[in-house]
């Protein structure tokens, strides 16, 4: 009984750690959505209205239409979409052999090499960003050090683009790809894959058969933790992107800070989310099937 | 069975490191077809290292293997007709038991009628008929342990490598699973090449046993020769309960070779060809050839001594018996009377043995 009471206890902490600090500001967030724009402080209307005919509920759903009708968002939307699942194919393929590579690495040199991994987390995520610029610009470093090889004869073109974008995403959340991986991987029993070569697999077919269902775990873990942050990212296509790299996230800031429209950008941010639920639920139906 | 040996390993030599000890220090071994072999040492002697050279996992620095005549030192472990069961099992954890089975057929691009002919005739056969959908996960140990044993014999392999397969498993199942492998080994007729280090466990199943120590094979013969006649210290220490006692030839008398023995207090007689007086060698006697006695009987070889522990395993007990001098020697006497206890703790026995039941060894 004690016991029980105890358990519920530590439960109890993490569930209002959660409600606190993520249901509460989503029901705030889902409710300005449901408002209407207006003059004051704050700038959004009240949901109930007290007044002499009682309490009135104001909730529309005209900025969800709103959202609807302007196709700028669906394509910021599907731009969102379309460079977070390009660059979380692009930190797969090169996360992928990195992750394989520590872990086939000798054990004295694993720690070194996943500490490689995350050193770049010790600098500050707007200051890395920033450096890409003076790698990219027309006269940085790339462009310096091609020129005065010969290879180009002009500048070429890196920065405010969608390459500089994929770039960008790609070297950010290369870590978040990276670990996940490591940790499937390492689980993996070599025996595993000795016995595969003793049933009669070449190393690339035990590669497929063996090694790669077994990492899929990882291989999902990796991809979400890329592609959500992805969706939303506002600094990289800021800083790095141009005109054709407007993603949703940008558009987001647009309407908080620019247009001081608090009920769209909460629509944008609550869409955003049941969009990403989508493949979420698809990575967690995988998964199940692969375990059961 | 034919006549030339079907895999014969000529003077292989494995280091893991330049300069270090040899792992496998100079084997050669025939197996003819159809055997039970086992390779039996304590952990650390090379019988793994030497089944990881034939799997193809390890490649020999020195010497040659030879499979049905065929030179493997070429021949990648894929293309090796040899299947090897883990010790682990190593079974696949995203597969059924079937698809386990069947992993290795499907790589040979069989028909996938044939395939599910062969899993299905090979989990009846290791009697796992209806458990072919599960997943490695939701089967017991011993479950397992036939998975991984019908999945290395599907391929019909010419030897079949077998690293401590019962090693995983608890006593009761493992000395079923004895009687288990020795039946399908003979049904199926592939050669067995089994490495353990639990002698019991290599005596009752295999034909034939090399025991090895530090790289090499000290000795070689059936399971009865080995345990009869152990060829060194070693070889009668590792296999089985022995006790050995220290002793100086002082000579030979009706075909019977004398030896004193400070640590027994006697002189004791052995049947074994003469050899020079004062040579030093080892008695070694097995507790089941020592006869005792409340009231000491005979006159050859008796040692008097009084019963210091006794261990009792229910068919018979161990008694181990203080001599004079303070060397504990170790007996075992059937207990074939239910309620009397034959011998209590503090008795005073009399110890004797036949000259034939002891071996002389030479260090």
């Amino acid at each position: 009984m004690k016991d029980e009471r105890r358990a519920w206890a530590v439960l109890a902490l993490p569930y209002a750690w959660l409600a606190l600090f993520f249901l509460v500001p989503f029901a705030i967030v889902l409710k300005i959505s449901l408002a209407e724009q207006a003059m004051g402080i704050p700038p959004y209307t009240a949901l109930l209205e007290t007044g002499d005919g009682g309490t009135k509920l104001h909730a529309s759903f005209a900025n969800y239409l709103f959202l609807l009708s302007d196709s700028l968002y669906f394509r910021a939307y599907l731009n969102a979409v379309k460079f977070a699942g390009v660059s979380m194919v692009c930190c797969l393929l090169l996360g992928y052999p990195m992750a394989y590579g520590i872990v086939r690495a000798p054990a004295a040199w694993r720690g070194f090499l996943l500490l490689m991994v995350i050193l770049p987390f010790w600098t500050s995520f707007l200051i890395r960003v920033y450096a890409w610029i003076g790698l990219l610009k027309g006269n940085g470093l790339i462009n310096n050090l091609l020129l005065s090889l010969g290879v180009v004869h002009e500048p070429l073109t890196l920065l405010n683009n969608a390459f500089a974008v994929y770039l960008g995403i790609t070297y950010s959340y290369l870590p978040f790809m990276v670990l996940p991986l490591y940790a499937a991987l390492e689980r993996l029993d070599p025996a595993l894959l000795e016995a595969a070569a003793d049933l009669g697999c070449r190393p690339w077919q035990a590669f497929l058969r063996v090694t790669l269902p077994l990492s899929l775990p990882g291989i999902a873990a990796g991809s979400l933790l890329v592609f959500i942050p992805a969706v939303g990212e506002f600094v990289i296509p800021d800083l790095l992107g141009g005109p054709d790299t407007l993603m949703i996230g940008k558009v987001l800031w647009d309407e908080f800070f620019t247009n001081r429209d608090w009920p769209v950008a909460s629509a944008v941010a609550i869409a955003m989310l049941l969009f990403l639920l989508v493949p979420m639920g698809l990575v967690q139906r995988l998964l199940r099937g692969e375990t059961a | 069975m034919s006549d030339a040996p079907y895999l014969r390993i000529e003077n292989v030599v494995k280091r893991f490191a330049p300069g270090a000890a040899a792992a496998v220090d100079g084997v050669s071994l025939a197996v003819a077809r159809g055997e039970f072999f086992a390779l039996l040492g304590p952990s650390g002697c090379g019988k793994t290292t030497l089944l990881r050279m034939l799997a193809g996992f390890e490649r020999p620095d020195q010497g040659r293997i030879l499979i049905d005549g065929a030179d493997m030192a070429d021949v990648p472990t894929y293309r090796r007709p040899v299947n090897m069961m883990f010790q682990s099992y190593a079974l696949f954890p995203h597969m059924t038991a079937a698809q386990n089975v069947g992993f290795g057929l499907k790589q040979d691009g069989l028909p996938r009628r044939e395939i599910k002919e062969r899993v299905a005739a090979m989990l009846d056969l290791v009697k796992l008929g209806r458990l072919g959908d599960r997943k490695p996960h939701q089967l017991s140990g011993g479950e397992r342990q036939r998975v991984a044993l019908a999945r290395a014999l599907v391929q019909e392999p010419k030897l079949l490598l077998l690293d401590e397969p019962l090693a995983a498993l608890d006593r009761k199942l493992r000395e079923d699973t004895r009687f288990e492998l020795v039946r399908i080994q003979q049904r199926v007729g592939i050669t067995f090449l089994l490495v353990t280090h639990d002698q019991e466990e290599a005596m009752t199943m295999a034909s034939r046993i090399a025991v090895m120590s530090q790289g090499r094979i000290v000795q070689l013969g059936t399971p009865q020769e080995v345990y009869e006649h152990p060829a060194n210290r070693f070889v009668a220490d590792f296999i089985g309960t022995v006790n050995l006692l220290d002793a100086r030839v002082a000579g030979s008398e009706g075909g019977l070779l004398l030896l004193d023995s400070a640590e027994a207090g006697a002189r004791l007689a052995v049947a074994h060809a003469p050899l020079a007086a004062g040579t030093e060698a080892t008695i070694a006697i097995r507790p089941e050839k020592i006869a005792l006695a409340a009231s000491p009987a005979g006159e050859r070889n008796r040692l008097d001594g009084r019963i210091a522990a006794i261990a009792y395993r229910g068919d018979a007990s161990t008694y181990e018996v203080e001599l004079a001098t303070g060397k504990i020697l170790h007996a075992m006497a059937p207990n074939t009377a239910r309620h009397a206890a034959p011998f209590a703790v503090g008795q005073a026995v009399g110890l004797s043995f036949a000259p034939d039941a002891a071996v002389v060894l030479q260090s």
